[in-house]
């Protein structure tokens, strides 16, 4: 009786609702492009086209997106405990360190098949470090994550430019970069895979890490909705108050998902460092931790929306790129305001056109009751 | 579940449409026809309803029956889907609270709708002040109050802050503010919740007492007992619908709540006397403060033993919901002891409601929403909640969701929680079946205590037997049971001790013989207060 509307079926939650929602932020985006003097249809076939019209752009689109699925299911995996984890480039920024280290030290000596899962745990654990701080400051002194993180990551990008200068820099060097990776260092590209589906790529950084983050989508999904420390996550995030009466220690649960969560993170520095650059340079995260806030708003938290939401801001990305070459008059901050606009929509608004659809839900069916009760009696 | 609710409604059809005026005389309120649906839920059927002027009118059915939402209908808060509101004979649209107070409707709201930190005065004009200025229209609102308190007997001083008043007086408040805006009809949403007996008793008497300067008062209620104390006509409302309205006098608490709930009723537990064995839970010289420092457990000490029910009364507010958290390790002491099953309960350190259920002591909470139960959770995930560690649920890491499932549903079958699904979401299940799920899972823990807070609050009257039959098997098995309630009916039925609670204060024992006056002048602070009326 409290609730005033009608439920709505999971396919309209999960499916409607973001398509919806996406829609609005693209015709908004486009009244943007028109007051540009541009036409917004050319411009929207520029971004489809060049994201996915041929095999380099493809291949592009879903190197970006890897780096996305990594850092949405950060932010997602801390949204299940109610944590609002902003730190997600910091915590990235700072995981290139455990990437370098790894290496750096193991290139020369071992194939890139053992250097690989070293740099990935390397990155997991720079990065969870760097989430640790915020972690135990929300979980004992009750000092909100939000600030926090979003402090780390102004704390992450000082320290790694001191680090890269002072520290990581080849003396003969200028550039704020370490040395170049080895063999051993540097993962195998994938194109191969969309050239047997026919494409043609002369060169895209698209590399194994791809597979790494799917890996990782299923693996959150057997973490949050298979274990017990998953139950014990959710069931903090949803009411803190159940957690405490059935005796879940509470700050032991937000250090934990902040470590996981800042693990995520760390691990998006393994595809550019060294799938791509071969090399820990400066501002390599290029916002891919802010980028994961929209994508785990879009994808519901949940690890299968997370991936397509991923590969959308791939598109977003690698279309936006293409768009700003072939219309001059469009800068790559169109790409900011198209991913401002989404975030806008589908985090912020995302309850704005449930209640108007609810409604037409509600009208529609006694379809709805009567569907029920004609299945009951088939 | 649909062919459930066919409805045994021979005795309905007179009465819906024809009794409704044996009075010449306009009716205040006519409700002609009145649908409305949330979704699928038709939280009101085609109502037809008449109140006469200057009379007591209560509305009575369970939770859920759809009598707030009728009344929410009429003071403007939801639109129906059909029907229409005449309003003295008028035909009246009314779309939001404003047209309803211009139609001299008032409303007093179960839970209040007072600003804390302001006076008496200021939340009576608030939203009503009338002029830019705030000198003015509170001087003519003093004299305005003045006369109000003169012609009820509502004496309150409107210079007191509302957050120093008792609840009793901070109701009084509410219907100042409904009288002040012109209200002719006062509407009453469960107005004693929060009173203790000699405050309702008080009410009553401003009730009647506003009814024969002819206003006319709409009392909604689930308790039959006020229903038998103060209205002169009687609606009862069952599943959406109106299914009968009653002359007060002509009607019997029986026959009502057989309407209520569609078939007969035990409005007593039936139990045998108790055997109580060792001491399972002893609590001693407990004082509890809350985050201001306030003691609000304060020296408290009592036993509880296997194969008993101690029940411990109280009005809402003086201290029992702390207790109950303390006692189960959610909430810290300051100081005292208590002991389980003979070892202590660490109760200053970090508070383990884990490691106490495993010791044995299950605790069915007061809040099932908050905390009982995580509402958007499928029902198996909290069919397990607080014992999600047990082994036969895990394996490794990994929860065992085929067993967990399984095990949830043959629970939902001995308890007949409906729907008897494991998988839908908790929040779909009504308020009796969401209680049902914390009860299966606490008892079906095989506790040594089982502590047990407000077990029948927003819960139909079907599973109050149902709940109350458990909790005496409980006793019956050989747990010590302790019960916290503010329904003084429930206490007295089901416990053979009761404690009573006042200020965080236990400031009696009585058995099972005590009778209301005498437990209601204890939860009253021992008729202080009374003595000064």
């Amino acid at each position: 009786m409290s609730a005033p509307y009608a439920k709505l079926p999971a396919w309209a939650d999960y499916g409607l609702i973001p398509l919806i929602n996406l829609a609005v932020a693209f015709i908004v985006a486009g009244f943007v492009v028109l007051l540009i003097g541009e036409n917004p249809l050319r411009a929207a076939a520029i971004i489809v086209d060049g994201a996915l019209g041929y095999g380099q752009g493809v291949a592009y689109t879903l190197y970006y997106a890897t780096s996305f699925i990594f850092t949405g299911l950060a932010v997602a995996v801390a949204f299940h405990c109610k944590l609002f984890n902003i730190g997600g480039e910091g915590q990235a920024y700072v995981g290139g360190l455990g990437v370098a280290a790894a290496c750096l030290t193991f290139d020369s000596i071992l194939p890139w098949w053992l250097t690989f899962p070293l740099a990935v745990a390397g990155a997991a654990i720079a990065g969870a470090a760097w989430a640790f701080i915020p972690a135990y400051l929300q979980a004992k002194r009750g000092s909100h994550i939000v600030i926090t993180t979003i402090m780390f990551n102004f704390i992450a990008a000082s320290l790694m430019v001191y680090l890269l200068v002072n520290v990581l820099k080849p003396a003969a060097s200028q550039a704020p970069q370490t040395r170049n990776f080895l063999e051993g260092g540097q993962l195998p590209k994938i194109n191969w895979m969309l050239e047997a589906l026919g494409f043609s790529i002369r060169s895209a950084p698209l590399n194994v890490s791809f597979f790494l983050a799917l890996l990782a989508a299923f693996l959150v999904w057997v973490l949050i909705w298979r274990t017990r420390l998953g139950y014990e996550i959710r069931m903090r995030g949803h009411s803190p108050k159940a957690a405490h009466y059935a005796g879940v220690n509470e700050a032991r649960i937000i250090i934990i998902t902040m470590l996981v969560s800042g693990a995520l993170a760390g691990m998006m520095a393994v595809n550019p460092i060294m799938g791509d650059l071969g090399r820990l340079q400066i501002d390599f995260v290029t916002e891919a931790g802010f980028v994961g806030i929209a994508v785990a708003l879009m994808g519901r938290s949940h690890p299968a929306g997370v991936v397509p939401a991923a590969v959308l801001f791939g598109i977003l990305y690698q279309g936006g790129a293409e768009l700003s070459f072939e219309m001059p008059g469009i800068s790559r901050d169109m790409l900011v305001i198209i991913q401002g606009l989404v975030i806008l929509f589908a985090g912020a608004l995302e309850h704005m056109f449930r209640p108007s659809l609810q409604a037409v839900f509600a009208r529609l069916p006694r379809a709805g009751g009567g569907a029920l009760k004609h299945g009951g009696d088939a | 579940m649909a062919a459930e609710k066919q409805r045994d409604t021979s005795f309905d059809q007179k009465i819906i449409n024809g009794e409704a005026g044996p009075h010449m005389a306009e009716a205040a309120i006519a409700l002609k026809g009145i649908s409305k649906s949330f979704g699928s839920v038709r939280a009101n059927r085609d109502i037809n309803l008449e109140i006469a002027p200057g009379t007591i009118h209560g509305i009575i059915g369970e939770n859920g029956a759809g009598k707030s939402t009728l009344m929410s209908i009429l003071y403007g808060f939801y639109q129906a889907d059909s029907g229409e509101i005449y309003v003295n004979g008028e035909r009246a649209l009314i779309n939001t609270p404003s047209d309803a107070i211009a139609r001299g409707i008032g409303m007093v709201h179960q839970h209040f709708m007072l600003v804390h930190n302001f006076t008496v005065l200021e939340n009576i004009i608030l939203g009503a002040e009338g002029e830019p200025l705030l000198k003015t229209s509170i001087a003519k609102a003093r004299s305005e109050l003045e006369r109000l308190e003169r012609d009820y007997g509502l004496e309150v001083d409107p210079d007191a802050l509302i957050e120093d008043l008792p609840v009793g007086l901070q109701q009084r408040v509410e219907i100042l503010k409904a009288l002040f805006r012109g209200a002719d009809t006062l509407i009453l949403d469960e107005p004693t919740g929060v009173l203790t007996p000699p405050e309702a008793d008080h009410l009553f008497r401003i009730l009647r007492q506003l009814k024969d300067e002819g206003k006319t008062i709409v009392l909604i209620t689930h308790k039959l007992r006020e229903i038998m104390a103060v209205t002169d006509n009687v609606s009862v409302m069952r599943q959406g619908e109106l299914v009968a309205t009653r002359e007060t006098a002509d009607t019997t608490v029986e026959e009502l709540a057989e309407l209520m709930v569609g078939r007969r009723v035990l409005l007593r537990v039936e139990k045998g006397p108790a055997t109580p064995g060792d001491v399972l839970l002893s609590v001693r010289d407990l004082t509890v403060e809350d985050s201001r420092g306030v003691k609000v457990v304060d020296n408290v000490s009592f036993e509880v033993r296997a194969g008993e029910i101690v029940g411990i009364a109280g009005v809402a507010g003086n201290g029992q919901s702390q207790l109950l958290e303390t006692i189960t390790g959610i909430r810290r002491a300051v100081s005292g002891t208590v002991t389980l099953d003979g070892a202590p309960v660490e109760l200053t350190g970090e508070a383990d409601a884990a490691d106490l259920r495993r010791r044995g002591m299950a605790h069915v909470p007061e809040d099932r929403h908050n905390m009982g139960l995580v509402l958007p959770f499928e029902e198996s995930e909290n069919a397990i909640l607080g014992y999600h560690w047990q082994e036969r649920y895990l394996n490794g890491p990994f929860l065992k969701i085929e067993e967990i499932r399984r095990d949830a549903q043959e629970k939902i079958e001995r308890y007949d929680i409906r729907p008897a699904d494991a998988r839908l979401k908790t929040a779909n299940f009504s308020g009796g079946n969401q209680q049902k799920i914390v009860l299966a899972r606490e008892m079906e823990q095989d506790p040594k205590v089982l502590v047990v807070g407000q077990p029948t609050r927003g819960v139909d009257v079907g599973a109050i037997e149902f709940i109350h039959k458990r909790l005496i098997d409980m006793r019956d098995q050989g747990k010590a049971v302790l019960l916290v309630s503010v329904e003084l009916d429930e206490i007295r039925s089901l416990s053979d001790r009761i404690l009573v609670m006042f200020a965080g204060r236990l400031v009696g024992e009585r058995n099972t013989e005590a009778t209301e006056g005498e437990l209601g002048l204890l939860m009253a602070g021992v008729g202080e207060k009374e003595a000064a009326e």
